[in-house]
C-alpha cells in the first residue's frame, strides 16, 4: 500500500508568484499590438477648434474624408490631398465613394448618409469647395465638418 | 535534510501588484483619446439643377465675406473682432421687421457666407461656429435650456425631439454658403 509513496515533504504546488507577471506581460503586448483607429490617415489632420459640436447620431451612417497636406511629402508632395478609405483618391471620384458607402447601408439608412469632413485647419477653401459641389452631385448634403472643443 | 525542507520557498509579497495594475489601467484610461465624431453639422443646399429665380431681399441678407488673408467683412463693414458678431445675428434673425436695413422675419432671414479659395479652413469654421453658435443661442432660450443642453438634444427620444422641432419653428436655421470666388 505504502509501496508508491515517498517520503518527501516537498510541497506539490505550483508557484504562483509569477502569475502577475504573466498577465502583464499579456496586457502590455495587447496595449502595445491594439489599433484603436483600423485605418492609417496619409494626411496632416490637426482639426479646427469649435464651441457649437454636435455628436454624430449613428457612426455606421458615416463615411469619412479627410482631407489634408499628405504627411509624406517626399512621395505625395505638399499639396492637399482627400484621403477615403486608406488611399488617396482625386476630387472627381468622390461621387463613387459616396455610392460606395451607400451600398452598404440598407434602403431607409440610404438618405441619411453623413460625410465626416475632416479637414486640416491649413487647409484652404478652395480644395473644400470642390468637394462640397462634387457631394451635391450625388445628393449627399447632411455633412459634417469635424472639429474639436477649444483647449 | 531536515533543515532544508523546513526554509520551503521564499514568498514574494504580491499584495501591492493590485495597486500597480490600477495604477497602470488609470493611466492609460487617462491618456486615450477615443476617436469622437463631433464637429458642426451642416445641410448642403442641393444641386441647382434650375437656376434659382427665387429672389431674396436685399434686407433679409446677412453677408459675410471672407478674402483671402483671412479677413473678414460683414454688411460691407470690415470686421477686427469677433465678439460682436454673434449678437449681431441674433438681432437680424429677431428683427421681426423692426430695423428696415435687417430682416423681415426669422423665416426669410438668410445668413450667407462667401468664401474665396484662398480662405484658410479654420477661418470659415470660426466664422460657421459663430453663426450656428448664434442660431443655437436663438434656440435655446425658446427652449428654455442652455446652449449646450440644446445642442445634446437626443433626436431618438420623442419627447427631446419635440422640444427641439418646437423651438426650430419658425426659425429654419439659414446659412447659406456661397461659391467661393476665385
Amino acid at each position: 500500500m505504502n509501496k508508491f509513496k515517498t517520503s518527501s515533504n516537498t510541497s506539490q504546488e505550483i508557484p504562483m508568484a509569477a502569475l502577475p507577471d504573466i498577465i502583464f506581460m499579456l496586457l502590455f503586448f495587447f496595449m502595445v499590438t491594439t489599433v484603436v483607429r483600423p485605418n492609417e490617415i496619409l494626411v496632416k489632420q490637426q482639426l479646427p477648434s469649435a464651441t457649437q459640436l454636435k455628436k454624430v447620431e449613428k457612426k455606421s451612417l458615416v463615411a469619412n474624408f479627410n482631407i489634408g497636406a499628405p504627411k509624406n511629402v517626399h512621395q505625395y508632395g505638399t499639396e492637399p490631398k482627400i484621403q477615403c478609405n486608406d488611399v488617396f483618391i482625386a476630387t472627381r471620384q468622390i461621387p463613387q465613394q459616396v455610392e460606395e458607402a451607400r451600398a452598404k447601408l440598407s434602403e431607409p439608412e440610404k438618405d441619411k448618409l453623413t460625410i465626416a469632413l475632416k479637414i486640416d485647419e491649413e487647409v484652404k477653401m478652395g480644395i473644400v469647395s470642390d468637394v462640397e459641389t462634387q457631394l451635391k452631385e450625388v445628393n449627399a448634403l447632411k455633412i459634417i465638418y469635424n472639429s474639436v472643443k477649444p483647449q | 535534510m531536515k533543515n532544508q525542507t523546513k526554509r520551503g520557498r521564499p514568498q514574494l509579497n504580491t499584495g501591492s501588484m493590485a495597486d500597480i495594475a490600477f495604477l497602470l489601467l488609470i493611466f492609460f484610461l487617462v491618456t486615450m483619446t477615443i476617436n469622437t465624431d463631433k464637429g458642426l453639422m451642416m445641410r448642403l443646399p442641393p444641386k441647382p439643377d434650375q437656376p434659382l429665380d427665387m429672389e431674396i431681399h436685399e434686407r433679409n441678407l446677412f453677408k459675410i465675406l471672407l478674402n483671402s488673408h483671412d479677413q473678414v467683412m460683414v454688411e460691407d463693414k470690415l470686421l477686427d473682432n469677433m465678439t460682436g458678431l454673434r449678437q449681431d445675428i441674433i438681432d437680424f434673425v429677431l428683427n421681426r421687421g423692426k430695423d428696415e436695413n435687417s430682416s423681415d422675419s426669422p423665416e426669410k432671414a438668410v445668413v450667407s457666407i462667401k468664401t474665396n479659395r484662398g480662405t484658410s479652413y479654420k477661418q470659415y469654421i470660426k466664422i460657421l461656429d459663430e453663426v450656428q453658435a448664434a442660431y443655437f443661442e436663438v434656440y435655446a432660450e425658446r427652449a428654455g435650456v442652455t446652449p449646450e443642453i440644446f445642442r445634446a438634444l437626443d433626436h431618438r427620444d420623442p419627447k427631446q425631439k419635440a422640444l427641439y422641432l418646437k423651438a426650430r419653428k419658425g426659425i429654419p436655421m439659414n446659412i447659406s454658403i456661397a461659391k467661393p470666388s476665385n
